[in-house]
């Protein structure tokens, strides 16, 4: 399997507290890795820490390595061109404050798109994949923060596609969405993996479980397990702790 | 069932007092302003007219008008706002954006609070040390628009921080999320949504520097010049000085005139501060969160 991207020994402390502990995780080419775990436990650390917004928190520490394509992120000076490659959908839906149409096309005007057939393209088939088109292509130019949660939570997930990203992550997408369209978002992320890969922290388990390749589970900041969802679903995992959660036993 | 209880009504009562006091309390904040401006119109309103805005003073400012002091109150105002607003807004920028958090900004910020404290007539006496004399720039509009510059700094500093505070922070890790610069989500995200809190703070300042009198005292006003100012490094007339001049130092101005003046300045600034209240209300409509 192609390494997408290599996690080596990642420790993140906030103020001293650690969050993250000498995580050492592999993503492949064209998968979904889903992540599992309670509250609290440093996934969404483990994201920001991906496409390198864990620079803006001042009291972080950052130690070890992640290297996508092979190369260190944390080498260059500017993230910039490190976030166009990943697209990040966080758990609380952000429209910015323009209309539906800006929020979409944001992210390849700011690389230097100007021509505005591409930009009409990308926002047709941003908004497509994030099950979003039927919906607002009528209303393309009202502000994108009149939209409802759901609705803005999609467009969240279409602005993240924007920037034709080779890595996608969503981190506890569904919160806001209904169960029909979050099983249409399903259904595309399962086609967009044949071109990116996906990493998708959730909750959810059964998400995981029908969404995913492999799953990982982490525990306040520690990788239990991580293991191909045949293996991790059914007969025991390596871990009790793994176990009982998947069971629903804690967290 | 719903019937309220001893406590609730007792509680009732209560709040409604409560009420009633600060009601009260903040009732009478109201006619200070009334009283100002019902005063002014009373005793000076005689002695308005067009002649009266649009002459110069003539007779030792014992007759005559008030023009080249409105005018000379304009010049300073727009001169030092031209050069406060550059400054006040990049360094508000440098400091809500990009500036990380230790010793030295803090220093800074200090400098900053600082800087608003000190009295008027301090500043003037910096102005007249600094500008006048050392940049050799003589008493002149330039130096006194200096000086009223330096003044607003830190007023219109603060005023710029609290607005691009006020743009949620998510916004902006939105935007550095999908990969734009932190200068392209100043660009388009932070600026255009926090502009009317600039524009209003802006305003607020040409307000304050157009009653200002001691910063341009020894700096750039005249006591009585009878013409208009050529260039930036011209005297001129101000109508907060013009006001203290005809009021305290020339014998013989009838009674009706330093009113009228001060009515004149107390309409620029109101009509100045409508305009921040009008923008602050067109902005209000075309909110976008």
């Amino acid at each position: 399997m192609n390494k997408k991207v290599e996690i080596k020994n990642l420790s993140v402390t906030y103020d001293g507290h650690t969050v993250l502990d000498n995580l050492t995780l592999d993503i492949y080419k064209n998968e979904i890795l889903t992540i599992i775990g309670p509250a609290n436990s440093g996934k969404s650390t483990l994201l920001k820490c991906m496409n390198r917004m864990i620079d803006f928190a001042d009291d972080a520490k950052v130690k070890g390595q992640i290297l996508v394509d092979g190369v260190n992120i944390y080498k260059h000076r500017d993230a910039t061109m490190l976030r166009r490659k990943i697209g990040m959908v966080s758990p609380l839906p952000v429209g910015l404050p323009m209309s539906i149409r800006e929020n979409v096309t944001y992210a390849p005007r700011m690389a230097g798109v100007r021509n505005k057939v591409e930009l009409e393209e990308i926002l047709e088939d941003c908004l497509r994949k994030a099950a979003l088109w039927d919906e607002v292509k009528d209303r393309l130019d009202t502000l994108a923060t009149k939209l409802s949660g759901g609705q803005q939570q999609r467009l969240t997930i279409a602005r993240a596609l924007s920037h034709k990203p080779e890595i996608l992550c969503l981190d506890e997408f569904s919160i806001a969405i209904d169960p029909v369209t979050t099983m249409k978002i399903e259904q595309v992320l399962a086609t967009l993996k044949k071109d990116l890969t996906i990493v998708l922290v959730t909750n959810v388990i059964n998400q995981a479980k029908r969404l995913g390749d492999r799953t990982a589970m982490i525990l306040n900041g520690v990788l239990l397990d991580l293991s191909e969802n045949k293996k991790m679903f059914s007969n025991a995992p390596k871990d009790i702790r793994t176990q009982n959660y998947i069971e629903g036993l804690f967290g | 069932m719903f019937s309220a209880s001893e406590h609730l009504i007792e509680r009732q009562k209560k709040e409604l007092r409560y009420k009633r006091l600060l009601g009260l309390i903040s009732l009478p904040l109201f006619f200070p302003t009334i009283l100002i401006m019902v005063w002014l119109w009373m005793k000076g309103s005689p002695a308005l007219s067009w002649d009266f805005i649009t002459m110069d003073p003539i007779h030792g400012m014992k007759a005559g008008g008030i023009f080249p002091a409105i005018f000379g109150t304009f010049c300073l105002v727009f001169l030092s706002i031209l050069i406060t607003c550059p400054l006040a807004v990049t360094a508000a920028i440098y400091l809500s954006e990009y500036a990380p958090h230790n010793i030295w900004t803090r220093i800074i910020r200090l400098a900053i609070l600082n800087l608003a404290g000190v009295p008027s007539i301090v500043h003037a006496l910096f102005g007249l040390g600094a500008f006048v004399l050392f940049f050799n720039m003589g008493t002149s509009i330039l130096a006194a628009s200096c000086t009223l510059a330096i003044m607003n700094l830190p007023v219109l500093i603060t005023s710029t921080l609290e607005s691009l505070k006020s743009v949620p922070q998510a916004y902006r890790e939105a935007s550095w999320n999908v990969g734009a610069s932190r200068l392209q989500t100043i660009q388009h995200i932070v600026l255009p949504n926090s502009l009317s809190g600039i524009l209003t703070g802006l305003i607020f300042s040409v307000a304050r520097s157009a009653g200002e009198t001691a910063a341009i005292l020894f700096t750039g006003v005249a006591f009585y010049l009878p013409f208009l100012p050529k260039s930036v490094f011209d005297q001129c007339m101000s109508l907060s000085m013009h006001l203290f001049t005809i009021s305290t130092q020339v014998v013989g101005v009838p009674e009706a005139y330093p009113y009228a003046t001060a009515l004149v300045l107390v309409g620029l600034i109101l009509g100045v501060n409508f305009v921040a209240v009008g923008i602050r209300f067109y902005f209000r409509t075309r909110k976008k969160w």
